[in-house]
């Protein structure tokens, strides 16, 4: 079963305090940022205080990233050389362009494990995209490499880039959302949204989950807590799709015993996407404590 | 490793420790913490440990904790080390981790 990312909470690396909290909100990953929250002049001890961070503080489930300067500047090799040997699990490459960032970036990964004698291939990699040459080749850069786990959407430099600014109704990002969708799903990994700044506009915040959420996106970028509950419940299954979804796994557990492959439920055929499709449901009503490890309904 | 020059990190932000190292005679520490009574040992443990480490015979500190963790001591130490050695960018790899 692929892992739940729903949310991905930004956390400054040069914010001890932020750092040291972020293991308690129960986001599904966590990004600690050495990119574009930490200024110029304090890029060194961000890494230190990351690298120390991955190392020693209790961050529960949740998958960690680290979003490290680009190639192109002077802090991104150490600060991949700092994370791989941290251990961190994904290390996230900002500003992608091309399928070629992406290798570039994993040959360096790469000669880092091996000096530190870690195996090959164990850092995964995921890429933000966050211009329009980088949103033309998303399908291109998602299959640039086994290690990725995934693909981003930062919307604050495209719609820049564009010549526009982020509306309420998303219309300026409907192009690159489907963009990197298709790569994603192309390529068989996940698909991040990008942030939400008006932290206090919940309503507003809520109406852009339910566009990513119908699109079919994994998950959102959060930069608040307070964001992770609401991209949650609009992720959590309802009632209804649970019940389907379990009648769904059960006919076909029926069915597998008898030796049977394609059935039908209540006149509906079961083929294997729709068992896709309950599964994620299941997974989804766990991880918001809808069912209990059996799958049963807690208000039943 | 020798302290070529006055440097400084760290933040007086809560759950932070900020650290100036200058060049000096023997290793000085000089520490103000909001926790000195329940914790100070254990800080000048963690700030001398590192110093070993970094094979630092001469250096005073002086640090001023704002209930930071070990391990944020230990990254704002190691990065005010870094600065005072220039080597931000080439971390010493056998010491860390």
């Amino acid at each position: 079963m692929e892992r739940l990312r729903r949310t991905m909470m930004f956390v400054p690396g040069n914010n001890p305090a932020m750092i040291k909290d972020a293991g308690i909100y129960g986001a599904d990953s966590i990004m600690f940022d050495l990119e574009d929250s930490v200024s110029l002049t304090e890029k060194d001890t961000a890494r230190m205080l990351v690298f120390e961070a991955l190392q020693n503080v209790d961050y529960g489930n949740s998958e960690l990233v680290v979003r490290i300067n680009g190639l192109d500047t002077d802090m991104g090799k150490a600060d991949i050389y700092a994370m791989v040997k941290a251990g961190v699990e994904v290390i996230r490459l900002p500003k992608t362009e091309t399928p070629e960032d992406v290798v570039e970036t994993e040959k360096v990964i790469e000669e880092a494990e091996k000096y530190f004698g870690i195996e090959v291939g164990r850092t995964h990699m995921m890429a933000a995209i966050e211009s329009a040459g980088g949103v033309l080749n998303a399908p291109a850069i998602a299959k640039a490499s086994d290690r990725l786990i995934g693909i981003a959407l930062g919307a604050e430099d495209y719609v820049t880039m564009m010549k526009t600014r982020r509306y309420p109704d998303g219309a300026e990002l409907s192009f690159a959302r489907n963009m990197i969708l298709h790569g994603a799903r192309a390529a068989g990994i996940a698909a991040f949204d990008t942030v939400y700044s008006d932290v206090d506009n919940t309503e507003g915040f809520n109406h852009e989950v339910e566009i990513i959420h119908e699109l079919g996106f994994d998950g959102k970028s959060v930069i608040n807590p307070r964001q992770i509950p609401l991209v949650n419940a609009i992720y959590a299954p309802t009632e209804k799709e649970i019940r389907n979804a379990k009648d769904v796994l059960n006919a076909i557990e029926e069915a597998h015993k008898k030796g049977s492959g394609v059935i039908s439920l209540r006149g509906k055929m079961v083929d294997k996407p729709v068992v896709a499709r309950a599964q994620r449901t299941m997974a989804l009503a766990k991880a918001s404590h809808l069912v209990d490890e059996e799958g049963n309904i807690y208000a039943e | 490793m020798e302290i070529k020059h006055t440097a400084l990190a760290g933040t007086l932000e809560s759950s932070d420790i900020q650290f100036t190292l200058s060049k000096g005679t023997g290793v000085e520490i000089n520490l103000n913490s909001q926790v000195e009574k329940q914790f100070g040992k254990q800080i000048r443990k963690v700030i001398t440990d590192l110093l070993a480490e970094y094979d630092i015979k001469n250096v005073t500190v002086r640090a001023v904790d704002k209930g930071a963790l070990d391990c944020t001591i230990k990254a704002r130490l190691i990065a005010a080390i870094q600065r005072a050695t220039d080597t931000q960018n080439q971390p010493n790899w056998e010491v860390l981790g």
